[in-house]
Formats: structure tokens, sequence, C-alpha cells
């Protein structure tokens, strides 16, 4: 357990990270390396396209599953790996 | 019109002596009859006589003249309903008396007119048969007309039983109506015609009351779900597993009470529980965020190629990739370093010292390139590592030897950091460092084993028995030729130190060792005391001896005397030397050409050499190291990617990729396949070889 919360400072403290969120199973952020109203924004418009994201890879393929998803925009990256579970969100700005 | 008649017979003989009443045909014959005795004409003339007696009397002339008394003599005469024409006295003969018999009965019956009419009755088949040809238009028309009929039935059974002759025929005929009204309708209600009489009541109406109760309605939730083609296939999964589970009942209990506590934990502590879940996920976090991070060096792992290198002709060079180190490894050096064959981006580094006077921990530490700045794995050790050694066929189990002469064997699939097997000194440690360990092919007991090959001159077996390192020792290194040395008597060291070994790639039972005083023996695991051969290789120690990984007879060293060797093991002398100016910390063969390879320096240089291309001269010398104080201990080719990773005494590891000319394949002639395959490999080395026997003018 100590091993995850040595990884998750590494990826906090990496170079570009903007901030990482954890959300649980239903949306809720759990842990935040933001601002309150950003993270339950983050978190809720993600869930939503991480469910639609592998909705869409499972129809296609039931054995299938979605193993992440990036969005990259003009300012910076979102990356988004999605757990049975549990879901993690990485703020980054890769060309720092 | 039937008329019945009464006939008075008198028996005679030989006439009929009854009268029938023959079925009437159509007409009936009236027949008068006299009596056959009288057979004369005056009949008519009497009767004529009685009717022409109220007038005139004319006597014809030849009337019969009879006297009063003749004339008031009476005659009967009988009516009788005989043929007078029909015989009286017809004989049949009879066969049982064998005489003519006279028929007792004659038939009597005259036919006077005889017409075939056309019509049926309308129940014979033939009537049928017509009226189905006919078809509906003719039931029409009946069912019109028998309307009618029965419109003038009701007037006329109204009419009372007055009429009883006119409504007989009335009833008659509307009987044969009514007849066909039956045949043709569903059954009416036949009434009386004489005497009927409709008369209706109506029964009184019990009110209607209704009564209804209603029930308290279910309790109702509303459900809403998706049904998609992998939530179908998630509970078909779901259904799977636990049928499996099932199968196992015994387990299946305790499970339940596990799966009851589990749900009252993750109710209870969500805190604490649901970082463990996110490890897997946060491990890929930390590698895609790396990616982004270093994204122009994968890249150009992935996809650069020098273009320089045509305008270098055979020169190449070395493109510097990721770069890794590990804080806590800082002051260690890096002592071994291997690729793990299954998992092709996945490597090994042991750390340690080689210095002497600076012994102290170790650490067993495995990068992935996909995260270059923290490693998959880590172990700490107390010694440092020499050698460290993946199995081929099980990449989760590394032997690893240690400058205090244990072996261990780590598990990576563990969770612990300590070793799964370690020897000790009971159980056959070695009592110098161990230079060298290589896994073996299973042995027959399916048993995993491994040779080490230590400064104390021993070269052990060691085979993983159940949870124990059983060591069997394969040879003694013993000293060819010593040269006895030791001061005022001390008798010589007998044992050689071997610093390093290898075995040959096909031929199993055969390895090369290499000592410390610089000779490298050629040994087989069944000899235990005799070297097959040994060759006078270096001044100084032999760092590294490793076979060729396509030619089955070549094989390179290298030493601390600055020189790497070729080999011809059927040849005493070398085939080929390179001086590269500085002690060589290592050597290792391309696996993808037979005559490429690369050695790194204490210099910090690292030397391309294909001998294909160049024989004297290294394709590159580069130096990969900022500091030029660094020493290059290690370096080891990827067995796929065009990548090599080098390691230095500082304890980092640099990896990096060969540019094109470095990968050259033979050019064949134009039109011809390029052929591919170890033969072809093994056909250049030979050719090379083959060159070098011949006499030394000819050398082209």
């Amino acid at each position: 357990q100590a091993e995850v919360e040595e990884t998750l400072k590494r990826i906090q403290t990496h170079k570009g990270v903007i901030g990482t969120i954890v959300v649980n199973a239903e949306g809720i952020p759990i842990r935040t390396t933001l601002d309150n109203s950003t993270t339950v924004q983050y978190a809720g418009l993600l869930h939503q396209l991480t469910m639609k994201a592998r909705s869409t890879v499972r129809d296609i393929d039931p054995q299938n599953d979605l193993t992440f998803l990036r969005i990259r925009s003009k300012k910076h990256e979102i990356m988004v790996a999605p757990d049975k579970e549990y879901m993690l969100i990485v703020i980054q700005n890769p060309s720092e | 019109m039937p008329v019945t008649h009464k006939t008075l017979v008198k028996s005679k003989q030989g006439s009929n002596a009854q009268s029938q009443q023959k079925p009437l045909a159509a007409k009936t014959a009236k027949v008068v009859s006299k009596k056959k005795d009288e057979d004369d004409g005056t009949e008519i003339g009497e009767g004529g006589d009685e009717w022409m007696h109220g007038k005139t009397l004319i006597k014809p002339p030849d009337q019969l003249d009879l006297t009063e008394a003749e004339l008031k003599e009476e005659f009967t005469r009988i009516l009788t309903a005989n043929n007078p024409h029909a015989p009286q006295n017809i004989v049949r003969y009879s066969f049982k008396e064998r005489s003519y018999k006279p028929i007792s009965s004659v038939d009597q019956l005259a036919v006077h007119f005889f017409l075939e009419g056309n019509l049926l009755h309308r129940d014979s088949d033939e009537a049928r048969r017509q009226k189905a040809k006919q078809g509906l238009p003719d039931e029409k028309a009946t069912v019109v007309t028998e309307t009618e009929d029965e419109k003038l039935e009701t007037p006329l059974q109204a009419a009372g039983g007055e009429e009883a002759g006119d409504v007989e025929e009335g009833g008659g005929e509307d009987g044969a109506h009514s007849v066909d009204s039956k045949t043709g309708k569903k059954e009416q209600k036949l009434t009386n015609q004489f005497n009927f009489s409709e008369r209706a009541s109506q029964t009184l109406n019990n009110p209607l009351r209704e009564r209804g109760c209603q029930t308290e309605p279910p309790p109702r939730a509303s459900f809403s779900a998706t049904a998609n083609q992998w939530e179908i296939y998630d509970v078909y999964l779901e259904e799977m597993q636990k049928q499996e589970k099932n199968k196992e009942k015994a387990k299946a209990v305790p499970k339940k009470e596990d799966d009851k506590g589990k749900k009252k934990l993750t109710l209870v502590e969500t805190q604490s529980d649901d970082l463990t879940k996110v490890a897997k996920v946060a491990k890929i976090i930390e590698r895609m965020v790396n990616q982004n991070t270093f994204d122009d060096i994968a890249q150009d792992f992935r996809y650069f190629e020098d273009a320089s290198d045509e305008f270098r002709e055979q020169e190449g060079t070395l493109l510097p990739l990721w770069k890794f180190q590990y804080d806590q490894a800082k002051r260690l050096s890096v002592t071994a370093l291997c690729w793990n064959q299954s998992y092709k981006d996945l490597f090994a580094v042991g750390l340690g010292s080689y210095d002497f006077t600076k012994q102290g921990r170790g650490m067993l530490v495995f990068y992935s390139l996909k995260n270059s700045t923290y490693p998959e794995y880590n172990y700490p050790t107390t010694s440092g590592i020499l050698c460290l050694d993946i199995h081929p066929d099980r990449p989760y189990l590394v032997a690893v030897g240690f400058y205090d002469g244990c072996v261990a064997v780590y598990n990576l699939k563990e969770e612990r950091p300590e070793p799964v097997y370690k020897s000790s000194s009971k159980s056959g440690k070695h009592t110098d460092p161990v230079w060298q360990v290589r896994w073996q092919k299973d042995d027959m007991d399916n048993h995993q084993n491994f040779f080490s090959v230590s400064s104390d001159g021993r070269v052990v077996s060691w085979t993983l028995v159940k949870s124990e390192l059983v060591f069997t020792d394969i040879i003694k290194l013993s000293l060819v030729g010593a040269v006895s040395e030791g001061p005022e008597g001390v008798p010589p060291p007998t044992m050689a130190c071997g610093t390093s070994f290898d075995f040959h790639k096909q031929i199993n039972y055969l390895f090369l060792v290499g000592t410390e005083e610089g000779k490298i023996h050629k040994c087989s695991k069944a000899y235990s005391s005799q070297f097959l051969e040994t060759y006078d290789a270096h001044n100084m120690a032999v760092d590294a001896v490793k076979w060729n990984q396509f030619h089955p007879k070549v094989f390179i060293s290298c030493s601390s005397d600055w020189t790497v060797k070729i080999w011809d093991h059927t040849i005493r002398t070398p085939v080929f030397i390179f001086d590269l100016n500085a002690a060589v910390g290592d050597v290792a063969w391309s696996p993808y050409s037979s005559t490429v390879f690369a050695a790194v320096t204490a210099d910090g240089k690292v030397h391309v050499f294909d001998l294909g291309i160049n024989k004297y001269e290294a394709i590159c010398q580069q130096p990969v190291v900022a500091k030029k104080k660094t020493k290059l201990t290690h370096i080891e080719f990827n067995p796929v990617y065009p990548i090599i990773i080098v390691g230095d005494d500082r304890g980092y590891v640099t990896s990096l990729k060969l540019s094109p000319n470095l990968r050259s394949k033979p050019k064949e002639k134009k039109g011809q396949e390029l052929p591919r395959g170890p033969e072809v490999e093994i056909a250049k080395m030979e050719k090379l070889l083959s060159l070098l026997r011949e006499p030394e003018n000819s050398k082209a």
C-alpha cells in the first residue's frame, strides 16, 4: 500500500504534471491535488466520457477493455486510466 | 285421381280367384268385363236398347228375335278386374316335377297408355346431382319462393280449422314447402297450424349490483439498465465463474463469509482500502506520464534512423536514449546487466562494487524501457551483487551471485524482498566472489539448475530442489603449469580463480572458463578434473568470455590488458586481436549478426566492431558518458530492438540506439533474395575465418 502512495507521489511530482485525481466507480473524487470545484468538474465530465469510451470499446468486442484514454488539447493533456472500481486522472503539460 | 273400385268376384275355374289392386302407375284402366260365356256383341246393342228405350223402337233387320221369356231372363254381369286379353293358361316347365305346370297367377295388367315423364323426385340421386350442378341460384330462388310461400302459409293457417279440405291441401303444400325451408334454413319452430297462439311473458329481472375490491398494489421500484453486448458478456462470465466456484464446494462457505466481511470493510473503511486497488492504474498512469515527458526519446527509439549514416561510409553512431538511475543506488556500480528474454523491454541491473575496499550492500534492480525514472522491481541485498542471470524460460526466476560467495535465486512473482533460495556456508557456497552465474536447461527431474564460477576455483552446479539449493561441484580449476612463486616454501595456490564463463549455445556440455591468470579453459560437464583445452588468452584476468551466437566455433574474450581477442576453439591462437587503449570491461556479441560485437572500456567509450565490414578497426567508437572518469562496466544487446544498454561504475545505465550502419546486413547481388537466418551468419563468419586460414599473402 505504501508503494501505491509512493507511485502517486512520484506521478504528482513528475515534470509537467498539473494535478491528479482519484475517482471512484460512481464518479465521486476521492483524492485530488486540485481545488474542489475543478476537481468536481473534471471528475464528473471525465467519468461520463470514460464510461462512454469503455462502452464503445466493449460493444465492438466484449472481450476487449479500455486500458487508458488520452485527450490532448492545446494547453495540456488529460490522461485517464480506468479500472474496475477506480479511475485515475492526471493532467500534464507535456511540453514543459 | 285415384278412385277405388269395388268388385264382386265370382270364382270361376281357371280364371283369377282374386282381384288384385294393381299399383297405380299413371292411370288405371277401367276394366269392364263380362262373362266370357256370352261373348257376343249384343251388349252394346242392349245398352243401346235401353238407352233408346224412351224413344221409338226401331228394329234393325238382323236383330235376333227372342221370346218374352227369354227377354226377361236376367243376366248377371260381373265386373272383374281381369284382363280379357290375358291368357289364362300359361304353362311353364318345372324341372323339379319334370312336367309342364300351369302358372297360378297370370299377370292381368293391361297397359293402355304409357308416357315417359321427365319429373324427378327431389330427394333422388339424380335430382340432387342436378341441384348441385345448378348450385346456389336455385337455392335462392327456392328461398324466395319459400318466403313467399310462408307468407301464404300464415294467412292459410290463420283461417282456422273451417276449411279443412283447403287447409289440408294448403297444409300439404305448405308441408312440402316447409320441408324445403327446413333443408334450406335452420330449423324453424314447427307450430301447430290448427291450434297455436303465441304468448310471451317476462320474468322479473333481478336488480343488478356491482361489487369490486381492490388489493394493495405490490411494492414497486423502477429499474433501469442498459443492455449492451458487453454487459451480456460480463453476466455470462460471472455465471461461468459462479459455476466454477460451485464445483469447489468446500471453499464456498468460507468465501461467502469473506465476501460479507469485505462488504463491511468497504462500507466502513473507504479511505484506507481504496489505494491498493489503484496500484495497477497508477502504474499505467506513471508510464503514460513518463512517455509524455520523454516523448522524443520514445519516438527516437522507435523511429529514428540516423540518415547521416549514408554519408559516413561504414561508420555508425550510437544515439543515446534513456538513462536509468536510481537514487538509492548512487554509490554503487553496475556489476551485471541482463535482458529478459520474454519481456523485451525489461532488464535487470545488478549493483555492487568492484572495489575490494569498498564492499558494502548491493541491489538488484529491474527497469522497463517504458518507465525510465523508477525501477519496476528492486531488491536490496546485504552484499554486493557481481553477476546475475534471468532464466530463459521462466522470466520470473533470477539467479544472482554475490561478492561474499553466496548465490541466490529471486522469484519476481513473489512480493517479499528476500530471495527464494539462498546458499549458505553449509550448503557449499563459494569462498570467494561469484563472478558468473548461468541458468541451464532443466535437468531430468524438471528442476531448474544453474552454474556458477568463482575465484575459489570451483565451477558449481546448483539445483533448485523444492526449497533448497543443492550444489554439485562440476569442476575444479587447477593451475596448469603451476609456477611455483610462492614465497618461502608456501605451496603455490593450486586452484585457479575463475572470473567468467560461458556455455556453448548448441553443445550443452561444452563451456569456457576464463581465469584470473589470463587463461581460458575449454571444459566439459562430463570431465571434472580435466580440461579439454587451454588457451593462453591474456596477460591479466579474463573479464568476459562469450561464445558467438551463430557460429559454433568462435568465441570472444576480453581482459583488462586492453585487448579483445576472437578465437576459433579448434585453434590455440586467436584469430583476431584488437587493442582498445583502455581496460576492457565487457564484450558482447550482437544477436542479429555473427560478425558484430561491442566492447566497453574504462575510458567511457563503446566500441562497435563489424568484422564483415572492417577487420581491423571499430566502425564506431563513441564516448557515452559525460564524465570521462566513469568506467563502463557492462554492455548488453537487446535481443529484439536495436539498442544496447551500458552500465557504468556510478550506478547509471544508459541505453543507446545503434545507427543503421552498425546493423548492416550483407548485401547480396541484385536480383537475388536476401537470405536470412543463422545459416547466413555462420557462412559469413566462416568466410572470414577461411580467409585468415589462407596464407597471409592472399589477404584482401
